[in-house]
């Protein structure tokens, strides 16, 4: 395998491990949150418990996403040095942003709240895991920024022999950009509550601290039904952008390789790349493709065949990844209705099924997420920078082979013991009981 | 013009930054065995930098994006040049903050040591690393219109290698001054003196690196050129003298506000030596990765000016705030009835 390969496969390892704990961080901050917050409005203990609990859970996974964050950085120039030296004049400034503006302030502010509790007033406290929320998503922000930039390069000429920034608005306010932020900051909550409905629900079945993982699972179904219907309408949005900029990708993630006006949607496709056509196209809801794309009944969809070979993305994966993500967002909605209603009206208890269900369906907004990055990443080849900078000229021109071979095995065996270790702490803590700390304080003070 | 001098500057203001306050968490790590004989001293080492650790590291992350978004061509042959050096560092960051995190999470003795292997270690590692990786830059990289022509191995040069003992030793020091201004008892008269007799070794170290600099390196040039400038080492050798004078006497935060010092000044006495190079050419000095060559456009540049004058200044006010919220002693009565500590 040659450089360029090995240093996407790396590069799809750690981002695709990066993303395993950014959505929680970023979801279950403002539960957390919200939590402390009851806890300083009303005084009651049984909500610091809760924040306790669902905090020590957090550190774990947020330790991860920090340490796994650092490579993402150091490996635009260690693979990519010929993208970072064509983009970086536009591509470095979000992400030194991102660092300035974003990870200084959660970075600090997580050791204020966790070394804070009896430092500084409840209500400080309260607002360092607030600012917490509030700076992981700021950094999302400019990352997806500069992702979007990737998607829809915009506010730059070509010039000097690179990509130069002339508009900083308009890299601000790429629609691309921000219509992406949407759908992975609301995707990423509905992770979070996901992940907070299936520990609830593992701990209402065991009968354990019954009222504490009711309030907890409410707030999180609650949170699941916004972001499960604003994920659906981000997600519509986003699709018209990319229908719009990146044409390849939108035939690619559904499969459609002859332009046709009002274009319908087949329920069922099996596509055939090598004879670029699907062998099986049925149930097709008319004119439906046209009216995703733009929202139009009678749009113009542009099939895979005007593109070039050469320009075409990887149709098989893109195109089974959407549609998984599509039909997993449809399950959040219906699951987050179900668990809304049943929470409510207090007969969470009465229905073990649903219970279980819920947490057995842990895994799935973890496979939502990646697969949504999937279509993003893959959907967007062959191309580093749609239609600017293709990925395999963007590859370091001084790393050998070997290097990335040594780095990509070093990788996968860090992060696969990082991987078992975060997985048995959280089941360790996930599965404790919110009082045991307590009680192991109080031996500790009386020995 | 002016605006690649701005970010020159800086460029090393976020360096010398990050190694002072990275400085001492590495620091505290390497000398961890020691200075604390069980389980609850050596939290009180790990907690000493507890709630700051991570904020400094940001400095690192800081620098590394700056370095991206203000000269991107030098961002992208160091990192790409400096691979297997970089991704050594890479994992043992990687590895330090998990460590540090999930040490104290399971209560089990062959847990707890396991982690506090790994600390040491991968505090030792970055701290030699960057010294090494810098000792380099000073000397200046094999490349020419070609590319790279060196290895992980024509890195492990004696002059890189020294400049990475001079990193460690530095860092040493500075993270036993940390832990006697940070911690109360048998632990700060420990660290005390672990630093006192480090010093030592560290003067003789900084010495010959001083002479070496100017057998190896072309950083002199630009102080021959304009004398002023030796004000700057003059300032690091003198502080590093008041390091061991203040440490002798027990007046350890002065010996910490020192060595805070001397690190920065360290800093800024090798990078005064390569301006207008980021990096030089070993090979030829038309090769030199200058500021001006390797820049991003000025519209960049003054974009990114604006963000760091308006945001630098105030993650400095809140860093200070919570470097001063946190500024009470450690003891390991204490620490072992804290739930919330490491």
């Amino acid at each position: 395998m040659d450089v360029v390969m090995l240093s996407r496969i790396q590069f799809a390892v750690t981002a695709a491990f990066h993303f395993i704990f950014v959505p929680l961080t970023l979801g279950l901050s403002w539960l957390i949150a919200y939590m402390e917050w009851k806890y300083v409005k009303t005084g009651d203990e049984m909500y610091l418990k809760m924040t306790k609990f669902w905090g020590k859970l957090f550190l774990i996974n947020f330790a991860l996403g920090v340490v796994t964050g650092i490579t993402m950085e150091f490996q635009f120039g260690m693979n990519w040095a010929e993208y970072s030296k064509y983009v970086g004049d536009i591509f470095g400034a979000p992400l030194a942003i991102e660092a300035t503006l974003a990870f200084f302030l959660e970075s600090t502010f997580i050791g204020v709240w966790i070394f804070g509790w009896n430092r500084i007033s409840k209500k400080l406290h309260a607002l360092s895991i607030t600012i917490v929320a509030f700076a992981t998503n700021l950094s999302a922000l400019w990352i997806l920024l500069a992702n979007g930039w990737m998607q829809n390069p915009v506010g730059y000429v070509l010039r000097n022999g690179r990509a130069e920034m002339v508009d900083f608005w308009a890299l601000l306010t790429n629609p691309y950009g921000w219509t992406k932020f949407f759908h992975t900051l609301t995707s990423s909550y509905i992770l979070g509550a996901f992940f907070v409905m299936a520990i609830a629900a593992y701990h209402i079945m065991k009968k354990s601290n019954v009222t504490l993982f009711k309030a907890s699972f409410r707030y999180a179904a609650v949170f699941a039904l916004a972001s499960s219907l604003l994920v659906l309408a981000s997600g519509d949005f986003h699709g018209i952008e990319v229908a719009k900029v990146q044409p390849t990708k939108f035939a690619a993630m559904e499969s459609h390789w002859e332009t046709k006006r009002g274009a319908g949607y087949p329920l069922l496709v099996i596509p055939d790349p090598e004879n670029e056509r699907n062998a099986v196209e049925a149930v097709v809801i008319p004119k439906m493709l046209s009216m995703l794309a733009f929202h139009n009944p009678d749009a113009e969809v542009k099939g895979l065949k005007d593109f070039r070979k050469e320009d075409r993305p990887p149709v098989t994966i893109t195109f089974l990844s959407f549609r998984l993500m599509v039909a997993m967002g449809m399950f959040f909605i219906l699951a987050s209705l179900v668990a809304v209603y049943l929470s409510i009206k207090d007969r969470l208890e009465t229905n073990q099924w649903f219970l279980r269900l819920m947490l057995y369906a842990l895994p799935i907004p973890y496979i939502g997420v990646q697969v949504g990055w999937i279509v993003a990443e893959v959907g967007r080849q062959p191309w580093a920078v749609y239609g600017v900078l293709r990925t395999a000229d963007g590859v370091s021109k001084s790393v050998e082979p070997i290097q990335v071979i040594v780095s990509l095995i070093g990788f996968t065996l860090l992060y696969g013991t990082l991987a078992i270790v975060d997985f048995y702490l959280l089941k360790k803590y996930a599965t404790s009981d919110p009082d045991d700390n307590l009680k192991e304080i109080v031996r500790m003070t009386r020995a | 013009m002016e605006y690649q001098i701005i970010w020159f500057v800086l460029w090393a203001v976020l360096w010398a930054v990050y190694f002072m306050l990275d400085g001492f968490d590495f620091g505290i790590a390497m000398i961890q065995p020691l200075v604390a004989e069980n389980d609850a001293e050596r939290r009180v080492v790990l907690n000493s930098i507890g709630p700051v650790w991570d904020g400094n590291e940001v400095w690192l992350i800081t620098a590394g994006g700056a370095t991206f978004a203000a000269f991107p061509t030098t961002y992208a042959l160091m990192f790409s040049y400096l691979y297997t050096a970089l991704l050594l560092v890479l994992f043992a960051l990687i590895v330090r903050g998990v460590a540090i995190d999930f040490r104290g999470k399971v209560d089990s003795p062959a847990w707890k040591s396991a982690w506090d292997k790994a600390f040491v270690v991968s505090s030792f590692l970055p701290s030699l690393l960057f010294g090494v990786a810098f000792g380099n830059i000073f000397r200046g990289l094999p490349m020419d219109a070609a590319g790279y022509h060196g290895s992980l191995f024509s890195l492990l040069n004696p002059y890189g290698l020294l400049t990475g003992v001079l990193f460690v030793l530095l860092f040493a020091v500075h993270g036993g001054l940390w832990l006697s201004i940070r911690t109360k008892g048998a632990i700060m008269n420990r660290s005390r003196a672990v630093a006192m007799k480090l010093w030592f070794p560290l003067v003789a170290i900084a010495v010959v690196f001083l002479g070496a600099t100017a057998v190896s390196t072309r950083l002199y040039d630009n102080y021959v050129a304009m004398p002023l400038l030796f004000t700057v080492p003059a300032i690091a050798v003198v502080s590093l003298l008041a390091v061991g004078h203040f440490t002798k006497r027990d007046q350890t935060v002065k010996a910490f506000a020192a060595s805070c010092l001397t690190i920065v000044m360290v800093t800024f006495t090798g990078v005064i030596g390569l301006f207008p190079s980021l990096i030089p050419s070993s090979i030829d000095p038309k090769y030199n990765l200058t500021i001006f060559n390797s820049s991003s456009s000025i519209y960049t540049l003054k974009i990114m000016t604006v963000v760091a004058l308006i945001f630098v200044p105030i993650v400095i006010a809140y860093q200070i705030w919570t470097y001063r919220i946190f500024s009470e002693r450690l003891s390991a009565e204490e620490i072992v009835q804290d739930e919330h500590a490491y």
